[in-house]
């Protein structure tokens, strides 16, 4: 062997190496992000999945996880349902990302579930829902029931409102929450004054008024979704109602979509979620600060952009307990893995939703939510109420 | 039933029918003048709200008289800008301008989306508008009749009343006519039949604009909010008759207290379903509404 051989040899020896050592430096883990980012839920999903993004870059920048950088797939469910469930298969089978931060509404979520079922993936679920349901594949991080609506009426109750109007779209989520509630509300001993649903998008809420001062109720309990809001609100004022002549508590109205009814016909009302922008606590001005900085000075957070933050940071904390990408294992360490979020200390229950506090807002002249009352510490989670699905539970 | 409860929803049942009469009168227009199936009609109607929070952001609380002029003039010359632009070159091609009008229709909503956001913009009606005439006393105590929703109802009436006047009285709802019923005849006595199809389809989208105004008092502006209008407005064209402004008006009328009643006695979500099967079924025993046009231009389509 010639000298200038063996120096050819040591030189690709050594090309080698570092290839190698570059290769490693970017070695990445895949997650998705499958959110509506056209359409009309691309209002509400757009910034979720912005938050969900930032978390990612945080994250980034410190490193990553387990000492791979989180490189995201974002994938458009087009406000579609048989869209979400196609991008979530895409996600798994094609892209195979580790995990999927994803959905809003209950129907994305049941287009989504079978397909994480069968190709045993993870999906971390960003927004309050009616709860009903439990899949080991899914980490429900928004609030069930009995973490937004129960305790917004067992607050409306303890102020002395027991003559209670149910207004809703026309969908699972309201038709779900609003069995719920009348359950607990003939248990109770209140009064249900009188339940209505208007199609999904309805802008016309003259009859409902008219059935709503025929029925003279305390207080409306409000599970109507989206854009239909801003013409119940203009309607209701414009019928001579005010937030102190008849208040409403919404479960649908955040920062953002005050934003958009106008403040002004808001002023007074209340909302129940986890999360408000106005928390004082240091992790939620930290995140604001950080939304803000990179999405506008302006922009709203609200309570599903919170929890979509915080999904992130919690699935780097169960991937890092279970030392391993692998999406059953981290299904598995997730159980009992807590983290200091924007919405305070938040812990995985067993069933895969979280623990975590309530709080009652009301609205003031700027858009943004003043907390009014909030548990007592934080309220475990209930996928299936004892009321309204006796003897269900999760597996 | 009640009777506040029921003189309650007698009065919703005008209002819903002057906002749909107020969303319907440019389309029977377009439609009833030049077949044209105009999907982008909505659009119009957001352009108005859009023009009306527009006006309230540089104005003050006056801004509605700033806002029927601004929204009036500024979808009336869209609507001319389409229609020398797109919808002149597709005339007796009523599928083209389907799809022509609803993509037209699909990049309006996405312009607005990045112009004003997909979050909408708030639009609060002005002081004076807002509260209620009460009925004291009497049986139908406790009966109240919002302002806003007066305010449209007669904002319904004046376009209404405008509207059959021009076509009625004036030289140029004379020529509409005529080009209505027979175009080459009319074009042949001398009627300019393309700058009259301009004018006509240019004040139906203004109508349209001022129709946004009344909208923006009650519903929300965002991108789609056209979209959810347009369905309900077509009924009203067809079951009036296409092209006729009184069958419009009548329709309006119709459909609102149809709908109305409906969901007094049962619910919103039903009431739509109700409604819609009452006028399947009245096509079958009408199929060309309550007052049919006599016209050559329908016969042969």
């Amino acid at each position: 062997m010639s000298h200038s051989n063996r120096r050819q040899r040591h030189l690709t020896l050594l090309l080698a190496l570092g290839l190698t050592a570059t290769a490693s430096a970017q070695n990445t883990v895949k997650v998705g992000v499958l959110h509506s980012l056209t359409g009309t839920m691309s209002i509400s999903e757009i910034t979720v999945a912005n938050a969900a993004q930032l978390a990612v870059d945080e994250i980034n920048a410190k490193g990553g996880v387990m000492g791979k950088k989180i490189e995201v797939v974002k994938e458009d469910g087009a406000s579609d349902w048989p869209t979400f469930a196609t991008k979530a298969e895409k996600l798994l089978t094609q892209d195979k990302v580790a995990t999927v931060f994803g959905g809003w509404t209950s129907a994305s979520r049941k287009a989504m579930l079978p397909v994480f079922e069968k190709n045993k993936g993870l999906l971390f679920y960003p927004v309050q829902f009616e709860g009903n349901e439990c899949s080991p594949n899914i980490i429900y991080t928004g609030a069930q029931p009995n973490q937004q609506a129960l305790p917004a009426l067992e607050w409306a109750l303890s102020k002395g409102y027991r003559n209670i109007f149910l207004l809703g779209s026309d969908y699972v989520y309201p038709r779900t929450a609003n069995l719920i509630l009348k359950k607990h509300i003939t248990a109770m001993k209140a009064t249900l004054a009188g339940e209505e649903y208007v199609p999904l998008g309805g802008t016309e809420f003259s009859s409902v008024i008219n059935k709503i001062k025929a029925a003279k109720p305390q207080i409306i309990i409000n599970t109507l979704n989206g854009d239909s809001n801003v013409s119940f609100f203009k309607q209701y004022q414009a019928a001579g109602y005010t937030a102190a002549s008849l208040p409403v508590i919404s479960f649908s109205i955040a920062e953002q979509e005050a934003q958009s009814i106008g403040p002004a016909l808001l002023t007074g009302q209340y909302a129940t979620w986890n999360y408000f922008q106005s928390l004082p606590n240091a992790s939620n001005k930290k995140f604001v600060a950080a939304y803000q900085a990179k999405y506008g000075k302006g922009a709203a957070i609200t309570d599903p952009m919170a929890h979509a933050y915080m999904d992130v940071y919690l699935w780097k904390a169960a991937v890092e307990k279970a030392r391993s990408f692998d999406p059953a294992a981290v299904r598995k360490a997730i159980v009992g893995v807590s983290v200091d979020s924007p919405l305070g200390k938040i812990t995985v229950d067993a069933n895969g939703s979280l623990t975590q506090a309530v709080y009652t807002g009301i609205s003031g002249a700027g858009g943004q939510f003043k907390v009014v009352s909030q548990s007592k510490g934080v309220v475990a989670p209930q996928p299936y109420d004892a009321l309204a699905f006796p003897g269900k539970t999760c597996p | 039933m009640d009777p506040v409860f029921l003189s309650g929803q007698l009065f919703t049942g005008l209002s819903v029918a002057s906002l749909l009469l107020l969303t319907a009168l440019g389309l029977a227009l377009s439609f009833g003048l030049m077949r044209v199936i105009n999907m982008a009609h909505g659009e119009f109607l957001m352009i108005g709200g859009y023009l009306t929070y527009l006006a309230a952001k540089m104005t003050g609380p006056g801004y509605l008289w700033i806002a029927f002029p601004l929204a009036f003039l500024g979808t009336a010359l869209l609507g001319a800008l389409l229609e020398t632009l797109v919808i002149r070159r597709l005339y007796g091609r009523p599928l083209d301008t389907l799809l022509a009008t609803w993509g037209i229709s699909l990049i309006l909503q996405q312009a607005a989306r990045q112009v004003f956001g997909s979050t909408g913009v708030p639009v609060t009606a002005p002081a004076w508008l807002s509260g209620s005439v009460t009925v004291h006393g009497g049986v139908l105590d406790g009966l109240s009749f919002p302002y806003v929703r007066l305010f449209v109802i007669v904002l319904a009436a004046l376009v209404l009343g405008v509207m059959w006047w021009v076509l009625t009285r004036s030289r140029l709802g004379m020529h509409v006519r005529a080009v209505n019923s027979n175009r080459e005849m009319a074009s042949a006595l001398g009627v300019n039949t393309r700058r009259l199809d301009l004018l006509v389809f240019s004040l139906g989208a203004g109508i349209a604009g001022v129709a946004g105004v009344g909208l923006a008092l009650l519903a929300p502006v965002n991108p789609t909010v056209g979209a959810a209008y347009i369905v309900n407005a077509f009924l009203v064209v067809v079951v009036g008759g296409v092209g006729s402004v009184l069958g419009a008006g009548v329709a309006a009328l119709l459909l609102g207290f149809v709908t109305a009643l409906a969901e007094g006695l049962t619910s919103s979500s039903l009431a739509q379903a109700i409604m819609l099967i009452l006028v399947v079924a009245f096509l079958q025993w009408k199929p060309r509404g309550l007052f049919p046009t006599q016209s050559r231009a329908l016969e042969e389509s």
